[in-house]
């Protein structure tokens, strides 16, 4: 079975009180040290954000399928798993950021979890609730309201699609080699 | 287009497009681990693929134990007994350098298993250190790893390039260690971030393979991705001799583009030391003159070379280590210890009260040969000197003259010209 490649979904914007992103959300605010004994995925998402201030209702108002938009550096710090995982569990259908922390990122799309960078989609006049469509092929970003391309991010590598295809790094270690 | 040398390296191994930002799949030519990680390696590929073939290719595939050689601990003797099983079930004896063999990425050298041009990969974070001959070495996780080993390549993101040119004759009593640290002195621990550096300048191709290996072996500590020397005709011919294969060397286009380019004159230069507690906490050796220090460490992929021994002995003649000062010796490899004993170098080690170690990473990974104690002061000629990383005590990184020098002196000491 083939997965999609245009996401549909309503966004939660994660901004703080004065209406700005937050840039440098690490991975004790997304997923705090104190929960790493967790190893069951489904038992994860109920901490994610559990660390960031104003955002510890996160869980409550996540819907399966929502697009989660973030600023700059997220994920930064530890090496953690779980930091994305706790989103896989929520089934948050794809993270677009201004920029990722560089481990984050490799964690992420080794687990099949979609990242994309838009680097100025903070800006972009869009709210909490909206609702966009995402072509992971191009980059192109529609505002479904409105009908109007808001952004176009940097399009999935091919090795992003593949993996994303597969399921995971290991899933698609063993499509490769029996086909 | 202009390509840097890294952006030809990946080329060479990939069918994607190739540029700074991209995420391409790399086929591998040597996959690895070591003793840190190997375990987690091989229970990745048990758990995630219990009933299918594990290993795309055993001939390029390899485990290097040097960590902690032999095994001081029960975790480290069961890891490596869980390596050593898997090996000998799915690969051929060759393919195992075990507890004897020494520092993995400079068996790889010796060996002719990593070549320029060659990309390679494994648990060892100082793996990069084959930027050296003109390879991409590159240290990942256990996952990455067991997926490379599944399937003979992984992915990876294209970096940006650095160009660092250095010029000038160091002073005499100047190494490859010192041009290193000059380097760490005005980059920090952050210059290179994510970059491919590029090595350029008379200072850095005058320098024989050792001193290559040197420099590029502390492209970590500068926060780099790995530091790239195009191969002389010294490297090119030793890497022919011992590999008996044909291999392209890149050179970077005249006109591609670097994130950063930096020029030192090093004329000059005078010994360098790393202070406690990180290797960019540069000053000259003669700043921190007559600093009572309790131990010696001439060891590491840094400085494990035959030839940073050679000027140990050449200090060392004759003369005792100071009575307060523990001096340790271990060499990089089996085949470097041969060469100490084959031309008498042992014998002066011996006669000036040194310990001498079997083969491995030394210090590093606490363990090998000891560790230190709170208060004690450590000179070593690693790379790393964090805190707690080698005991409690506080470690100083130098060259193997000015480490050499101190152990006589038993106080931080320049070294004379020999």
């Amino acid at each position: 079975m083939t997965k999609p490649t245009v996401i549909k979904g309503k966004i939660i914007i994660i901004k703080d009180n004065e209406g700005s992103g937050i840039d440098d959300i690490d991975t004790d605010m997304i997923f705090h040290n104190k929960h790493l004994h967790i190893t069951k995925i489904e038992e994860m998402g109920k901490y994610a954000f559990g660390n960031l201030p104003d955002w510890e209702k996160f869980p409550e108002i996540a819907s399966k399928g929502d697009i989660l938009v973030v600023g700059k550096n997220f994920g930064a710090g530890s090496s953690r798993q779980q930091a994305v995982d706790c989103f896989t569990s929520l089934g948050i259908s794809l993270i677009i950021g201004e920029s990722f922390g560089a481990i984050y990122k490799r964690n992420a799309i080794n687990s099949g979890m979609l990242l994309m960078t838009a680097p100025n989609i903070m800006n972009e006049s869009i709210k909490t609730g909206d609702s966009l469509k995402v072509n992971l092929k191009t980059g192109e970003i529609i505002n479904l309201i409105t009908n109007e391309l808001l952004a176009t991010a940097e399009p999935l590598s091919n090795v992003q699609i593949d993996i994303y295809q597969a399921g995971n790094l290991f899933a698609y270690g063993s499509r490769i080699i029996k086909s | 287009m202009s390509k840097t040398i890294i952006e030809k390296i990946i080329t060479d191994h990939t069918s994607d497009n190739v540029a700074p930002g991209k995420i391409i799949w790399l086929d591998i030519d040597v996959r690895s681990a070591r003793d840190f990680g190997g375990a987690n390696v091989v229970k990745n590929l048990e758990e995630h693929y219990p009933k299918e073939s594990k290993i795309a290719d055993p001939e390029k595939t390899f485990f290097t134990f040097d960590c902690v050689v032999p095994a001081n601990n029960l975790g480290y003797a069961e890891n490596q007994q869980i390596v050593r099983m898997f090996a000998r079930k799915y690969l051929q004896r060759k393919n195992l350098y075990d507890v004897d063999a020494g520092i993995g990425s400079h068996v790889m050298i010796e060996k002719g298993i990593a070549i320029p041009n060659s990309t390679v990969v494994g648990t060892d974070s100082h793996l990069n250190i084959l930027g050296a001959i003109g390879a991409f070495g590159q240290g990942m996780g256990d996952q990455d790893i067991a997926f490379t080993f599944k399937t003979g390549k992984t992915w990876f993101e294209v970096p940006e390039s650095t160009k660092i040119t250095i010029t000038g004759k160091p002073a005499r009593n100047s190494y490859a260690k010192d041009i290193t640290l000059g380097v760490l002195e005005q980059i920090g621990s952050k210059g290179a971030l994510g970059k491919s550096i590029e090595f350029y300048g008379i200072t850095v191709e005058s320098l024989n393979l050792s001193g290559r290996i040197t420099l590029a072996s502390m492209v970590t500590e500068m926060g780099g991705i790995i530091g790239l020397i195009v191969p002389n005709d010294e490297v090119i011919n030793y890497c022919r001799e011992r590999s008996n294969k044909e291999f392209k060397v890149h050179n970077a286009d005249s006109d591609c583009e670097y994130s950063e380019k930096f020029t030192f004159d090093f004329s000059e230069l005078e010994p360098r030391i790393a202070l406690h507690p990180s290797p960019s906490n540069v000053k000259p050796v003669s700043e921190v003159a007559g600093v009572k220090i309790d131990s010696v460490v001439i060891a590491s992929c840094t400085n494990g070379r035959y030839e940073d021994f050679e000027v140990v002995a050449k200090i060392l003649k004759g003369k005792k280590v100071h009575r307060d000062v523990m001096m340790k010796i271990v060499p990089a490899t089996q085949e470097v210890y041969g060469q100490l004993l084959e031309n008498g170098l042992i014998k002066i080690f011996y006669e000036s009260g040194a310990i001498i170690s079997n083969p491995g990473c030394g210090g590093c990974a606490s363990g090998q040969i000891g560790m230190t104690g709170e208060g004690e002061i450590q000179i070593s000629t690693g790379n790393r000197n964090f805190a707690g990383k080698q005991g409690k005590g506080h470690t100083y990184l130098a060259s193997p003259a000015t480490a050499a020098a101190s152990a006589i002196k038993g106080e931080i000491f320049v070294p004379e010209i020999v």
